[in-house]
């Protein structure tokens, strides 16, 4: 059975094309995904994680708000008890944030143009 | 002897395909110049006024805005100071959704992608010192349309302005949201009676005013194929004029102060064509579609350029070569006003340095080439004059395409025409990574590159507390009770199915906030369900 993977976007940015791109390409490669929609708050995220028993869940942010919305979905994943999950940040987030992003608890960071193979093989090995 | 060459084959974005010598016959075969008019005579194919630049160089109108109203006001008279001849104001998020920069909702995203606005305050101080009849102003405003405008028409009036002259535009351009970009707020229904109401409301009291920017652009950012970009575009602005007419508002009342906004990536002829066939078909549907008798109302007038679907992170100082040939396409095709995304645009909202390098881009078109000398240069052209037509078809079959299901409101309703432009996006994306789209830095002629290769906007965590404060204080200082029964009479007036314009107006006078008046129709019309589709 694929791999369930959440993919949302989180806080009030509206961009979505590259979120829903990742979305098809995890798809085509045998994922089961579910996208939440614009505007999730942490809390949200966290419950539609929880009821939908996924194995990843990624998020994605272009407004520049990705350090603060990060830090608080982080607390309420761990809130949650999904600390075990495999968690994604993507969208702009610049390089020299990387870092920061990980140690908040995001062990992939795929910021806009990342490869989709590189993102779903990330996926399988720590998920597996 | 040498082998015959095999061409590689070229096809439009739309489909058409592109032929490697035009004549004649092409252009007869694919309808004749016969259709094309003298510039500033219907259809318009050839540009909206007799003498184009000549006359009325492109406005150049650069999308601006961060942090609070203090430092926008800052940048506006930073590009005013540079040349500008416009302004083209961004909001931030929590502002375009309708929060308050203290709104538990907005916290982190207070000023990041653009002004943050909660009261009239930071309206007045926005624009402080800046002569609104010299520059003209575009409010990038969608959910939250009614109160922005509502608060500059408060601003402009306080300062003396007569609305009866004041001229400007709003984007307020509510279902294009639902398609791409995501500001939307309310349900599609109530949504565009607001379109109707600042329409109604700006026909009778700000009759030279732009309510409406119809937005082909995002539409094309989020998927949309060129002419898929004209067709969904007209079709709203469709929707919008069959609203308003269906109020009691005749055509030619409110059909000239209509505008557009379109998006130039790409190829070059195509677009070229895109804009010639869209200019003539947008004519023809009013003027035979709606018995429209004022040639004003016919005239499809726009903003075009941007293009930041053509951009790249990769080697980003090549966006500033983009650019010029998007700009250079935006006035061969006639646009009345030229807004270009800075080369750093991908990675963040423009530095000084980037937005000074877009407007020099403008400049140079404007000063150095004489592209501002001759009307419409490109007319006559076998090649411009073939696929003009050929586009024009292609554009009316978009578009019978979606009436044919249904018509453009049902199908962005039920998210029909979502899905079928994010399976577009996915499909560019999969043509980009496999070579299919030459994309120069990303597919083709890389280098290694360090990781940020852009000096990126400093965001000031200070002006964002300063916004929230500022809300705060103005609550303090103003007359509370007076400014709760404003918005109680806004959502009466909501609630009754009246114009919500005057009371909105009433309301922002008296420094209630974007989030209290935003709330109140919230409580009124309830929020937007996303349908997700794929």
């Amino acid at each position: 059975m694929g791999k369930r993977v959440l993919i949302g976007k989180l806080g009030l940015d509206g961009h979505d094309l590259g979120a829903k791109v990742v979305c098809r390409a995890l798809m085509e490669r045998g994922f089961e995904v579910i996208y939440t929609g614009l505007r999730r708050t942490p809390a949200e995220i966290a419950a539609i994680a929880t009821q939908e028993d996924v194995d990843a869940i990624g998020v994605s942010i272009l407004s520049g708000a990705h350090l603060p919305l990060l830090a608080k979905l982080a607390e309420e994943l761990r809130a949650a008890g999904l600390s075990d999950k495999l968690w994604l940040a993507g969208g702009v987030i610049p390089a020299g944030d990387h870092e920061a992003v990980r140690r908040l608890g995001f062990a992939g960071v795929f910021p806009t143009g990342s490869s989709f193979t590189g993102i779903a093989d990330f996926i399988r090995e720590r998920t597996a | 002897m040498s082998e015959p060459r095999k061409l590689r084959p070229a096809r439009l974005e739309s489909g058409l395909d592109v032929k490697p010598v035009y004549r004649a016959e092409d252009v007869e075969r694919s309808g004749g110049t016969g259709g094309i008019g003298e510039p500033g005579e219907f259809p318009f194919t050839r540009g909206i006024h007799p003498l184009m630049y000549r006359d009325r160089p492109f406005t150049m109108r650069q999308y601006s805005g961060f942090g609070t109203a203090r430092e926008t006001n800052e940048r506006f008279k930073w590009l005013i100071a540079n040349g500008q001849t416009g302004l083209n104001v961004a909001f931030d998020l929590p502002t375009q959704i309708g929060f308050d920069s203290d709104d538990p909702a907005a916290e982190g995203e207070v000023g990041r992608v653009g002004m943050a606005v909660s009261s009239l305050a930071d309206i007045e101080e926005a624009f402080a010192g800046i002569d609104l009849d010299r520059i003209t102003v575009s409010l990038t405003i969608n959910g939250a349309a009614v109160v922005l405008m509502a608060m500059y028409f408060a601003m402009a009036e306080k300062r003396g302005y007569d609305l009866a002259t004041l001229r400007g535009t709003a984007q307020n351009d509510i279902l294009k949201e639902y398609v791409g970009r995501g500001t939307w707020v309310f349900p599609v229904e109530p949504s565009v009676r607001l379109v109707g109401d600042t329409i109604e409301f700006c026909a009778a009291r700000v009759p030279r005013y732009s309510p409406v920017s119809v937005c082909g652009y995002h539409i094309r950012e989020s998927g949309a194929l060129p002419h898929e970009e004209m067709a969904f575009a007209f079709l709203i602005a469709r929707a919008y004029m069959d609203h308003s007419i269906a109020r009691g508002l005749p055509v030619d009342e409110f059909a000239s102060r209509l505008s557009f906004n379109f998006d130039i990536h790409g190829y070059f002829l195509e677009q070229v064509a895109k804009f010639r066939a869209g200019r003539r078909l947008w004519a023809k549907i009013v003027r035979d579609g709606y018995g429209a008798k004022d040639p004003r109302s016919m005239v499809l007038r726009m903003i075009a350029g941007g293009g930041g679907g053509g951009l790249t992170i990769e080697q980003p100082e090549l966006n500033i070569v983009r650019t010029a040939y998007y700009a250079l396409v935006s006035a061969l095709s006639g646009t009345q006003t030229m807004a270009l995304c800075s080369y750093d645009e991908a990675y963040t909202i423009p530095t000084e340095r980037a937005a000074r390098i877009t407007l020099r881009t403008m400049q140079i078109l404007q000063e150095e080439t004489g592209i501002c000398d001759t009307v419409d240069p490109l007319a006559g052209s076998y090649a411009v004059e073939t696929l003009t037509n050929e586009m024009e078809g292609r554009i009316v079959e978009a578009m019978k395409e979606v009436e044919d299901r249904g018509g453009i409101v049902k199908a962005i309703s039920d998210g029909a025409i979502q899905a079928h432009v994010s399976r577009q996006a996915y499909e560019r994306e999969k043509a980009i990574r496999s070579g299919a789209i030459r994309k120069v830095g990303v597919n083709c002629h890389r280098i290694e590159e360090e990781d940020h290769p852009v000096e990126l906007h400093p965001f000031r965590a200070e002006e964002a507390a300063r916004a929230v404060e500022r809300v705060r204080q103005v609550r303090r200082e103003r007359d509370s009770a007076a400014a709760g029964r404003a918005v109680g009479a806004v959502r009466a007036a909501a609630a009754e199915g009246r114009n919500v314009m005057p009371a909105v107006m009433a309301a922002v006078a008296a420094y209630a906030t974007v989030g209290e008046i935003m709330g109140g129709l919230r409580k009124e019309f309830g929020v937007f369900r996303e349908p997700v589709r794929f």
